[in-house]
């Protein structure tokens, strides 16, 4: 996240250029984190109650490269169906990839068996949007956040028990409530608890799908507060998926912007922000609300036309060609490649200085 | 005059562990061709006082008035009701999909309803005119997908469906709850645009209830901020967004990123949680959570009183008038008055 004190990204990498891999002169290794190569996962569409035949593939992530380092936070966008919840899941084992690999701590980890992951998924943590949905409403909160210690065999139960109330306690709730039930806590404390199962087995990435999407902004900022403390206290990296454009700003030091199944654009956050280059991020910004009525009212807006095509049949060439402002001849032919040195865009006629929307 | 005037609405749910006081003590109006955000958090009231008001909640204890055009609403037989409500009211809600039929289709649903209103119109024409609603909204082709079913339009176009039928009878007031929720960024800002459109061609008057200050900051006229069951601010939009008096408003600006001015820094949230609506807190109902409650904010509920010097801005708050704003000197208003600096 933006703003903390010097942390682990700046001893181990510049954060600009998070697209190239850092030699460790110590073991040898790559430094980044996380290493998605050329990730690939498409969800076969079958047909027939007995005879199942494939009749053709939601190409959900079709060839996307990230990585990051340890410390960072790597924000990713894009409207729904973009595929940015499944990399997420590729990334956290929760999915086999159809292609590519995904690289831990310079560990390949792709397609692992579930007892080869199991060291990893300790390291690797997941948090959903819905703090509900992903908490049994039968169970005492203490023993939800407990599970993953007692998954992983960590602990007495008097042990996990008062790490259990240590990390309540970390994460803003009483841990007088260790014996309550989900249901009793309201939209925000809930997530603190997701928090807090998230952060049990002390992770170093934690990956968080639309942490903060289902609560209200007074709630919302105060979990995106503590998920900024958690990081500067523990040196977690995150990877953040929202759709909410102000929210990732405020915490990503690199943010990537997904269209049907492929990154648009990777840049530093705020030089994301000021000068999009790819024509989709000019528009997703140009259309993200902003609470300043003089914003609101000064800035311009990208008109995007018509809906987001189907990622079973993508559009030839870019992707985004048939709604592209900018589109000619070449879009609908040659598919541009993610290419730059800091501020990477794929975009045959990506937006020069002071041709974007006003803002 | 105005189109619509609320006063003093109060609507309770009776449950077996109390009662629920949703709302408690509501009054508003609305003008021909305005747009009145009323902006709140869960459970603060802002859909309930809505629904209540077109007879949406037959369950609920409900007392004050809403008198639309010289007719109380809230008097009504549900017979007369229905007939205002659709024709003169129209109502767009947050999710599409549970509000169109998946079974019909969408071309039928939007003529049925010209019917059901106007037994006078043939089908033929009901049909024409759904075809030529859709087309005002922006689908295109509307001709050929006036015969498609629900599940075959996207999120936006089921929205826009939704517009057009709200629109369908020449409603004079639109209630729009959330309309833009469900939708990406992309889309919400099509349909915003599409409804502010539309607002300015037929002169509605149009109440927006979101829960996103980033969705009103370019639509609204005026902005009517709610907690706990009652408003606690209204004013005309760049007041509430640049001049807010009362501190939950003024909380609620210093929690969205990149709306203050420490954009990279943390955010300021507004401590605890939301208050229950059984046990509400005495006196002001903010002030468990106010960092500048003072001994008459839990003894005494602030009335919703007209700020100095402001026209039209009026506040729930005991803080002095001159605690205006974002910055320091109104901090140290804030701070001085309710003796937090010394504390």
């Amino acid at each position: 996240m933006n703003g903390g004190p010097p942390d682990a990204r700046t001893a181990n990498g510049d954060p600009l250029n998070g697209g190239a891999v850092h030699e460790d002169p110590l073991n040898g290794g790559a430094v980044n984190l996380l290493e998605v190569d050329d990730l690939v996962k498409h969800f076969p569409i079958q047909e027939g109650a007995v005879l199942r035949r494939t009749v053709g593939q939601v190409r959900a992530v079709d060839g996307v490269s990230l990585t990051l380092a340890p410390g960072e936070t790597l924000g990713l966008v894009g409207e729904t169906g973009c595929g940015k919840s499944t990399l997420a899941r590729c990334i956290a084992g929760l999915h086999p990839v159809t292609s590519g690999k995904v690289t831990f701590d310079g560990q390949d980890i792709t397609n692992l068996s579930r007892s080869a992951m199991r060291p990893f998924r300790r390291d690797i943590q997941v948090m959903f949007q819905d703090p509900y949905g992903s908490l049994n409403p039968r169970r005492r909160v203490g023993s939800i956040i407990a599970d993953p210690l007692v998954i992983h065999g960590v602990g007495t139960a008097k042990e996990r028990r008062r790490a259990v109330a240590e990390l309540m306690e970390r994460v803003g709730l009483n841990p007088e409530h260790y014996n309550r039930f989900p249901a009793e806590f309201s939209g925000g404390q809930r997530q603190r608890i997701g928090v807090a199962r998230a952060l049990a087995l002390k992770p170093r990435l934690i990956i968080c799908d639309e942490p903060v999407s289902a609560l209200d902004v007074s709630i919302q900022a105060q979990i995106l507060n503590l998920l900024k403390d958690l990081q500067d206290d523990f040196g977690l990296t995150y990877l953040f998926i929202a759709h909410d454009l102000s929210v990732v700003r405020h915490v990503s030091d690199r943010i990537a912007v997904m269209y049907l199944g492929r990154v648009a654009e990777l840049a530093e956050a705020d030089e994301l922000y000021d000068h999009p280059r790819h024509p989709y991020s000019d528009a997703l910004l140009s259309a993200t609300a902003v609470a300043d009525p003089d914003v609101a009212d000064r800035r311009g807006r990208v008109v995007l036309t018509g809906d987001v095509p189907s990622p079973i049949d993508p559009p030839s060439g870019c992707r985004f060609h048939p709604r592209c402002p900018r589109a000619q001849e070449v879009c609908s032919v040659r598919e541009p490649v993610l290419e730059g040195a800091a501020h990477l865009t794929a975009c045959h006629f990506p937006i020069g200085p002071g041709e974007g929307a006003p803002r | 005059m105005s189109l619509l005037e609320v006063k003093d609405l109060k609507v309770g749910f009776p449950t077996a562990d109390g009662l629920v006081q949703a709302v408690r003590g509501l009054s508003f109006s609305v003008d021909p061709g305005r747009t009145l955000a009323i902006v709140g958090e869960s459970g603060s009231g802002k859909t309930v006082s809505t629904q209540a008001i077109l007879g949406l909640l037959p369950e609920a204890d409900i007392s004050g008035s809403a008198v639309f055009e010289g007719v109380d609403l809230l008097r009504l037989d549900e017979e007369r009701l229905r007939r205002i409500r659709g024709s003169e009211i129209s109502v767009i809600f947050q999710d599409p999909l549970t509000s169109l039929h998946p079974l019909y289709k969408v071309g039928w649903q939007i003529a049925e309803m010209i019917r059901v209103h106007d037994p006078g119109v043939g089908r033929a024409q009901a049909r024409r005119r759904a075809v030529e609603l859709l087309g005002m909204v922006g689908i295109s082709r509307p001709d050929r997908r006036v015969d498609d079913y629900p599940h075959q339009f996207s999120g936006g176009m089921r929205q826009r469906a939704m517009i057009a039928m709200a629109l369908a009878l020449n409603p004079k007031l639109v209630v729009a709850d959330e309309p833009t929720t469900a939708l990406d960024a992309t889309v919400q800002a099509q349909i915003l645009d599409l409804i502010a459109g539309l607002q300015r061609e037929f002169d509605i008057a149009l109440v927006l209830i979101t829960h996103d200050l980033g969705v009103v900051a370019g639509v609204a006229d005026e902005v009517m901020v709610m907690y706990a069951g009652l408003p606690v601010e209204r004013a005309d939009r760049r007041t509430i967004y640049y001049r807010p008096h009362h501190p939950y408003t003024k909380g609620l600006l210093e929690s969205i990123p990149g709306s203050t001015g420490a954009r990279q820094g943390r955010l300021r949230p507004i401590p605890g949680q939301p208050p229950s609506m059984i046990a509400v807190p005495s006196g002001c109902a903010f002030h468990p959570r106010c960092r500048y409650a003072m001994p008459v904010c839990v003894a005494e509920r602030p009335p919703l009183g007209r700020v100095t010097g402001d026209g039209d801005h009026a506040s729930a708050c005991w803080l002095p008038h001159q605690a205006i704003g974002l910055g320091e000197e109104a901090e140290a208003v804030r701070l001085r008055a309710s003796g937090a600096e010394t504390r």
